[in-house]
């Protein structure tokens, strides 16, 4: 198991607004190409920090993203460029994921990924990942940096 | 199309989901579809111990599988590739990998037997599939509520489709599937879930729901979800008794949601006296049929369910909407795309917001 080479601390995200506005504000930093899971279980908040993250992406407030857990990958386009939204919990091995064009995402596009605990041995190795947690209504997010991503990690000061 | 209508034989192959399939029908006009064959290669009971995970998701799945399925669904028929009139295939919206296997399937068959292809919007298959268990006229107000869909359609004729609402995030069906993950269920979650709520109370927990109340007849399920999980969390030891009244919880608060979101639908619909279909997985709930049903009473629409397994992801409906299209005189190049995204509304969907409705004078 690859471990983080930094991590933030845990911030509490007060409420919904909160999390929609953590979203928008990894959106304004994040560039296609880069790669950043959201772990957490069921209810953790994985929704509302990808639509705010969207939102934000393509400029468009009033945009509702739809659960990608059927589709497996969601695809929008904003100024920056492409974003994938893509929830991997049905994959059955991780070669599957190539399979839906993850290598073709990762070269070109901003990846969004669900569940990217499913990639096991082909997660990359420069990456972020956002722990979301709930713990009774009370949800925190923390975020780590792994390989070469790490050399991001001020450019999230307020994290 | 009148009853003179001489039958039309057609092959229809579906790639875009989960499962691999084909098909061949008979389609005879009003008079009504003989199906002569259905092969599914995917079966989801037959993956229940993965709790949701359904192989048929990558494109080499589908190409292992689709000639397999072509192959035993024209044996199933007794038919032969010289008397189909044409080939119809899922061209989307889906994922490419999956769709470009069976519509390039479906365009070889075209090409090697000379017959017309035509490319099938996997969502008008599941608008027009109500029409393969009966004779259901136009109009008809469509709920389409399963895992991977959850929208109302205002199904006015063949290719005359307005979405009257829509998720804003997660479908009916996953939210079953998702508040069975969370409570250490199996899948798929709709009859588990079921199977518990007959025996709980559904007072004990209090849910959110989401959107009651409010105009039109879009949805959402998100919140609902996050609720159930924090609830489960908040149980120190969870008995069957707790699994059973916090399913009863879910399952009431799934059927105020449907039951006040279609009564707006309704509305919008704009027809009285109409007719109202609801199709999907989660219409095999008996508890939120049983709902829905005496709301279409009581609004005087006539209420169809039609059997699932036309319902869930098949070929059939795919060639009945082929068949449909084909007779009004639409064919396909076989040069015709696979569309990731294609929504069966264009013209409201380019319009932002998307799943506003907005052209209530439109019908025929």
């Amino acid at each position: 198991m690859q471990k983080a080479a930094v991590e933030s601390e845990e911030r509490p995200l007060e409420d919904e607004a909160a999390t929609l506005a953590l979203g928008a504000r990894l959106a304004g930093l994040l560039r296609p190409g880069e790669f950043l899971g959201l772990k957490g279980p069921l209810g953790a908040g994985k929704t509302t920090l990808a639509r705010g993250l969207i939102r934000a992406w393509t400029g468009d407030d009033a945009l509702e993203p739809p659960s990608p857990s059927y589709t497996l990958a969601q695809i929008y386009e904003g100024p920056a460029g492409v974003l994938w939204h893509m929830d991997l919990y049905r994959l059955r091995t991780p070669e599957e994921a190539l399979e839906i064009g993850l290598e073709e995402a990762l070269a070109t596009a901003l990846c969004i990924v669900e569940w990217p605990e499913r990639l096991g041995p082909l997660s990359p190795p420069s990456r972020m990942e956002l722990a979301l947690r709930d713990d009774q209504g009370r949800r925190t997010a923390r975020l780590s940096w792994f390989g070469d991503a790490a050399a991001r990690r001020k450019e999230f000061g307020f994290l | 199309m009148t009853a003179s209508q001489p039958p039309i034989l057609v092959l229809g192959i579906e790639t875009s989901c989960d499962e691999t399939a084909a098909a061949v029908i008979h389609w005879r006009g009003d008079a009504g579809v003989d199906i002569l064959s259905d092969v599914i290669w995917g079966q989801a009971e037959v993956h229940a111990p993965f709790k949701g995970v359904v192989p048929e998701i990558a494109a080499r799945a589908h190409a292992e599988a689709v000639d397999h399925v072509i192959k035993a669904a024209m044996r199933a028929a007794n038919a032969s590739y010289k008397d189909l009139d044409l080939v119809a295939a899922t061209a989307g919206p889906g994922l490419i990998g999956g769709v470009m296997v069976g519509l390039s399937a479906a365009k070889a068959v075209a090409l090697a037997h000379d017959k017309p292809l035509v490319a099938v919007n996997h969502l008008e298959g599941h608008a027009l599939s109500p029409r393969l268990s009966g004779a259901v006229a136009f109009p008809y107000l469509l709920l389409l509520v399963s895992g991977g869909h959850c929208q109302f359609l205002a199904v006015d004729g063949v290719g005359r489709y307005r979405r009257l609402g829509a998720t804003k995030d997660d479908a009916a069906g996953e939210a079953f599937d998702k508040t069975a993950r969370i409570m250490g269920l199996g899948f798929p979650g709709g009859p588990l879930i079921e199977a518990l709520a007959s025996s709980g109370d559904p007072r004990r927990f209090p849910l959110p729901r989401p959107l009651l109340a409010a105009p039109g007849c879009d949805f959402s399920f998100a919140g609902l979800k996050s609720a159930v999980a924090r609830l489960w969390q908040g149980l120190a030891a969870p008995n069957e008794q707790d699994r059973s009244d916090l399913a009863a919880a879910f399952q009431a608060a799934v059927g105020d949601i449907l039951v006040d979101r279609t009564a707006n639908a309704i509305g919008l619909f704009g027809d009285a006296d109409g007719r109202m279909v609801v199709a999907g997985g989660v219409a095999a709930n008996q508890a939120l049929r049983a709902r829905l049903q005496s709301l279409a009473a009581k609004k005087g629409f006539n209420f169809t369910a039609p059997p699932l397994r036309y319902c869930t992801d098949n070929a059939v409906m795919i060639a009945l909407a082929g068949a449909e299209r084909f007779a009004q005189g639409w064919i396909d190049d076989l040069s015709a795309p696979a569309r990731p995204r294609w929504p069966l509304d264009e013209a409201a969907a380019a319009a932002r917001p998307s799943h506003r409705p907005g052209r209530k004078g439109a019908k025929a």
